[in-house]
């Protein structure tokens, strides 16, 4: 290694390691926008879920996902990456940062889903569809991105540009969250038979809140550590990242807040988190490319976005995704990769992003649902209503998040 | 309906793929976003096929 290269990888190196607090935001975020009587049970399966992830991934997500055949390595010369294998048997140095990246990768898209399941889903059937989801649906998308910028569609044809995963982290997962959140169905209570859906408040916004704020801290090593891997940019190059990443984010954040305080007279809390949530998936695919000015505009979108998408789901497809997942991973991660072709690309590069966004939704979402429901045939995802009503912290671990806390009943539910 | 939806995603995927395989030039674009179209067209399907039935319905 060259001392620019030994540099840039350690820079890199450096990022990843941030990318542990995007995980531990985004499960923060996903248990305090579910129940009080659910709460241990969110964050227990957080663990699980990222764990099955990680080792599923080791044992043959990453052999899947196939390594960049080569990268210009942090924008200096180009290094070859050896070709990846199961249980990473081989890797030189090069190659396990690609797959460190893509275990922290795999880690935040299986997240995703549990906020489209909150306070329904049991612990063994979220392992099992995690098994599934690392080992099989995120690589396949991976790979596509990988091979297409190496010219899997022939020799000079333009690929798909996600430098920091709006598409095969946040997409992915959030068309799971989709999957699972209709094999789930919705939460007891969520639809009357008449009248408009219970509103089931979020028991903690401060978990919220604070993990929007973590979030944006592994965002930033996210977006660098995919910059500099995917998309060759120097070390240097890794500011503007981190500049249009905290700029998309804040601008989402203050438009969900604005267009929540026109539509409900006050700005709301959960929204303006997804809001800020959205800011940073939207961000992902152009950071290493767009310009500030384009960053704000793709969050203003995405933040506008994210609360139309979130109502739309909720009143109109009768969709109970508690944590607004769907709408933050999935609606905003398409319109971060359309982002990228509108405003940092060609017309050769547009194309290129729906090409992205076409295999996502035409491949992989049927992929996706396939797998989790056939899975759901065999180990039955949702729990017991009896289960529901007691709580998934009692039912499922046999103590309660807040043992010395009053839980709060149903009442806020029509009866 | 909700298979059919689905069917509609793969075909307009498949639509997307030849065109990149097959074809060369200005034609590609223009079939990625039909094949796009397409897709579309299965998304509404399939939410359609995943509404709860209307009280009317019942």
């Amino acid at each position: 290694m060259t001392p620019d290269i030994q540099f840039s990888f350690g820079l890199c190196l450096v990022f990843i390691l941030l990318v542990p607090l995007a995980i531990a935001g985004l499960a923060l975020v996903n248990t305090g926008l579910g129940r009080s009587r659910s709460a241990a049970q969110a964050m227990t399966m957080s663990l699980c879920v990222i764990s099955v992830a990680a080792l599923a991934y080791f044992v043959c997500g990453f052999a899947a996902a196939g390594s960049p055949l080569s990268i210009s390595f942090g924008g200096v010369g180009t290094s070859v990456v050896e070709p990846a294998r199961f249980f990473f048997r081989g890797a030189n140095a090069l190659t396990l940062v690609v797959a460190l990246l893509g275990v922290m990768s795999v880690g935040i898209s299986s997240l995703i889903p549990l906020g489209a399941s909150a306070d329904r889903y049991r612990v063994g059937a979220a392992c099992a569809s995690t098994a599934v989801f690392a080992a099989l649906t995120y690589p396949v998308f991976s790979f596509f991105t990988w091979h297409s910028r190496a010219g899997l569609f022939g020799a000079g044809s333009v690929g798909v540009l996600d430098s920091g995963g709006s598409g095969f982290i946040n997409v992915v997962g959030g068309l799971t969250a989709l999957s699972a959140a209709w094999i789930l169905g919705p939460r007891h209570g969520k639809y009357p038979p008449k009248g408009m859906p219970a509103a089931i408040p979020a028991h903690n916004q401060v978990y919220v809140l604070f993990g929007c704020m973590l979030a944006w801290m592994g965002w930033l090593g996210l977006n660098s550590a995919g910059a500099m891997l995917y998309s060759s940019i120097r070390p240097e190059g890794a500011v503007l990242v981190v500049i249009n990443t905290t700029f998309a984010a804040a601008a989402a954040a203050l438009t969900s807040a604005i267009t929540t305080r026109i539509r409900f007279r006050r700005p709301d809390a959960s929204l303006i988190a997804n809001g800020w949530m959205a800011g940073l998936v939207a961000s992902s695919a152009g950071c290493a490319v767009l310009k500030p000015a384009t960053a704000i505009i793709t969050g203003i979108v995405a933040g506008v976005l994210v609360v139309l998408s979130v109502e739309w789901f909720e009143l109109h497809l009768k969709i109970d995704d508690p944590c607004g997942s769907i709408s933050v991973h999935a609606v905003c991660g398409i319109w971060g990769l359309l982002a990228v072709g509108i405003f940092a690309g060609s017309g050769t590069q547009f194309t290129a992003q729906f090409v992205g966004m076409a295999t996502l939704l035409g491949f992989i979402f049927p992929l996706t649902y396939g797998l989790n429901w056939t899975l759901n045939r065999f180990i039955p995802y949702r729990v017991s209503l009896d289960g529901e009503r007691q709580g998934l912290d009692l039912h499922e671990l046999g103590a309660d998040a807040y043992p010395e806390f009053v839980v709060h009943s149903d009442e806020f539910l029509q009866r | 309906m909700k298979l059919g939806g689905f069917l509609l995603l793969l075909s307009g995927w498949a639509i997307v793929v030849t065109a990149l395989l097959v074809l060369h030039g200005h034609a590609v674009p223009a079939f990625v976003y039909a094949g796009f179209g397409v897709e579309v067209l299965g998304l509404v399907l399939v939410f359609r096929g995943h509404l709860p039935p209307s009280e009317d319905e019942e």
